[in-house]
């Protein structure tokens, strides 16, 4: 490793190496930040091809165009997908690139590991995308793969546990990089209290996928043992409990979630207060609050599964414990409203997104703090409720921030600024067909329509048509980004300046760098770490 | 990168992948952790798995009835008849009773099946002490043969006075397949 590095300490210029083996074998973590980020772009194609399967046979009440096994499949698949494939290693892929910038360092800890970790992706999804041609076709259980049902899975059942091994260690060795980057390569001055959000929210982030993802990996191989080796660890007939497997998910499956949504936090504390020209609001109490967020994470799995036939005792503490979340959650909220108070503010693509994000994950928020009350989630369990709550904290949220982060620093990766019109475009019709999409599923699950069936009563006809509607301008709409993608590496609108937006290079390091990005930066240590933030 | 960084590095990532190793350990401690909780705590409805020694007479409290449910089901549509003489009865606490349980093998091959018995509400279970039951064990079946079960409990008096209904559900398990990969 050191070699390496005395090598490139020679000649500062050193460029990429050409062609396709350049990809392959990178251990460069902007390189790898790209691959990662392209993947998910091209994972969230797939997995929305999905989506927009699903809405396509729920236009309209009745069996239309796909068999129900396959519908489920469907609903299975887009959830592994978009969760394993789209929104994780989008983020990883930010992390890649940007908390080496962010801290001052040379390059990620370890960057052998981190070409190893993209690649294990890229076969776990591989692995998982065969499922679908198989006897019996792909997992049709939902993503969370409960047993007894997951176990009458066809041929596919063993390749999909193997997958969820695959993208397991991929996410754990991407993680241990991140920390290992960030408690050894941090600038000299650069304190952990000084780090840029984006950097302590994936700190946290990268400690919760340690501690989870190991105990995905127990429950898938159980479910493995239970189907080949004989073994009853969820099968009452031999002893053990299905139940067992809920638990056992969902503390994987609570922290999880956190994983998508934190590093969705880091990047709007990131953003916000560059274009309000103010330092960000509350910088200490964020910190705090995520860290809060990470440890509740941990105890309070239990409101999943509200209907199991938990007593009483059970119920209200994981509905108390619940509740708690939305404090620090609160805290963040207002934080960055406080951040926009009286601030500069201009609307630039990017903060576009980002206001969206605070105004769009407030309100799923606040379904989720409704089903956090345990009498009342009996009525939304498995309805379209719980589908429109955790859609609203994903994709207005971590989708949109994660177009933010696009938007954001696509001038500082190309050097070229994008095309500001098509990006508010863009937004305007991403923001506006979200909530055609998504917002009407609450009126449906009120209303009892239960989540994961590929045919519906005539009543819930109406609002299935609107938001079916809604996914389709949704689902095409995005294609606008990968244009922009596109037309901002070829040139964009013109050549960015170094620090690309005002003061930015006030608010953290990787504005002082040339735009684009050199492909090897602070090989010297930076000298002023920037402190506007405090 | 220097070596001592390196180093630090090497170091970290070594305890980091025993917090990983560790906690898939933990993901199977979850197990008999599980068992061991709902044991203590009665949560999830399991009854003791062996006959219930009871020492001496409980007193009968004739002030009480206890309305006693009875289900029976099938697992994965096991070919197997199964239901109970009775679906409730009014019983009092201290006393002992005994229900027939009826099932009848609906195939022409022998059968090994396995009831796993499951009370509602969960906390009531361990107030419901069996001294004999066919779910102790796993039952054979010849071809066609037909079976009279009893059940013989009691419920425990000291059961909190909240509780005037309780559900006590069976539901067969057909294990025939699995017993005899076991023997291959």
């Amino acid at each position: 490793m050191s070699s390496v590095v005395a090598e490139h300490d020679d000649h500062h210029d050193h460029g990429p190496e050409k062609g396709i083996l350049r990809w392959i074998f990178t251990t460069n973590h902007k390189d790898i930040g790209t691959l990662y980020l392209f993947f998910a772009l091209a994972m969230f194609f797939v997995g929305g091809t999905m989506a927009l399967i699903i809405r396509s046979e729920l236009f309209e009440p009745g069996m239309q165009f796909v068999e129900p096994q396959f519908f489920n499949s469907m609903t299975t698949m887009h959830a592994l997908v978009m969760v394993f494939g789209a929104v994780m290693p989008a983020f990883v892929g930010l992390a890649n690139w940007m908390i080496p910038l962010m801290i001052g360092a040379p390059d990620m800890a370890l960057p052998r590991m981190n070409n190893m970790s993209f690649w294990m992706l890229v076969a776990g999804v591989l692995l998982l995308a065969s499922t679908l041609f198989m006897e019996g076709g792909a997992p049709a259980s939902g993503w969370t793969l409960y047993p007894p049902l997951v176990l009458q899975t066809g041929d596919a059942l063993p390749f999909a546990i193997f997958s969820v091994h695959m993208l397991g260690i991929s996410s754990i060795m991407g993680a241990i990089n991140v920390i290992v980057t960030v408690f050894n390569m941090r600038a000299p001055g650069m304190t952990l209290m000084k780090m840029p959000l984006f950097v302590w929210t994936w700190l946290i982030t990268a400690f919760l996928l340690i501690a989870i993802m190991p105990v995905f990996a127990g429950a898938v191989t159980m479910l493995l043992t239970d189907r080949f080796f004989e073994t009853s660890f969820f099968d009452a007939a031999g002893g053990g409990d299905p139940v067992l497997y809920q638990h056992i998910f969902w503390f994987f499956g609570h922290p999880e979630v956190y994983v998508m949504i934190l590093p969705t936090f880091g990047v709007a504390s990131t953003i916000i207060p560059v274009f309000a020209r103010k330092p960000l609001f509350g910088y200490t109490s964020m910190v705090y609050a995520t860290s809060a967020i990470a440890f509740l994470s941990f105890i309070v799995w239990a409101h999943h599964m509200f209907t199991v036939g938990m007593p009483i005792a059970g119920e209200l503490y994981f509905m108390y414990a619940t509740m708690l979340i939305a404090v620090p959650t609160g805290v963040k909220v207002f934080n960055w409203t406080a951040t926009m108070w009286k601030g500069a503010m201009t609307f630039e693509t990017p903060m576009l997104f980002s206001i969206a994000f605070v105004v769009l994950f407030t309100m799923g928020g606040f379904t989720g703090l409704m089903m956090s009350v345990a009498p009342s989630d009996f009525q939304y369990h498995d309805t379209y409720f719980i589908v429109a709550h955790f859609h609203y904290t994903l994709v207005p949220a971590s989708v949109f921030i994660l177009m933010a982060a696009g938007y954001f620093w696509l001038p500082k990766w190309t050097g070229n600024m994008y095309n500001e019109r098509i990006g508010r475009l863009h937004f305007w019709l991403s923001a506006i067909s979200v909530n055609i999409l998504f917002f009407p599923q609450h009126f449906l699950g009120l209303a009892g329509m239960p989540r994961r069936i590929p045919d519906y009563a005539v009543q819930f006809a109406d609002w299935n048509m609107i938001s079916s509607i809604g996914a389709f301008i949704y689902g095409f709409s995005q294609l606008i980004f990968v244009w922009i993608v596109f037309d901002t590496i070829k040139g964009g609108s013109g050549k960015a300046t170094d620090e690309v937006w005002e003061d930015a290079r006030k608010h953290s390091l990787e504005w002082t760098l040339p735009s684009p990005t050199p492909y090897h930066t602070f090989e010297k240590p930076p000298e002023k770490i920037p402190t506007e933030h405090f | 990168m220097n070596e001592l960084v390196a180093q630090k590095n090497g170091k970290l990532v070594k305890q980091l992948l025993l917090i990983a190793i560790g906690m898939f350990g933990f993901g199977y401690a979850l197990v008999p952790i599980y068992d061991v909780f709902c044991e203590i705590t009665g949560l999830n409805g399991k009854t003791s798995e062996t006959a219930v020694q009871v020492s001496g007479d409980y007193e009968i409290d004739l002030s009480r009835n206890i309305r006693l449910e009875f289900v029976t089901s099938l697992n994965k549509a096991a070919p197997i008849e199964f239901k109970s003489e009775v679906n409730k009865l009014e019983v009092h606490p201290g006393k002992y009773y005994t229900v027939n349980f009826i099932a009848e093998n609906k195939t022409d091959k022998a059968l090994i099946a396995r009831a796993i018995p499951s009370v509602t509400p969960g906390l009531t279970a361990e107030y419901l002490e069996k001294t004999q039951c066919f779910c102790f064990q796993e039952q054979k079946f010849e071809p066609r043969e037909r079976k009279l079960m009893p059940v013989r409990f009691v419920i425990a008096p000291d059961l909190p006075d909240k509780y005037k209904t309780m559900t006590l559900a069976y539901t067969f398990f057909d294990n025939t397949d699995r017993k005899l990969n076991k023997q291959k």
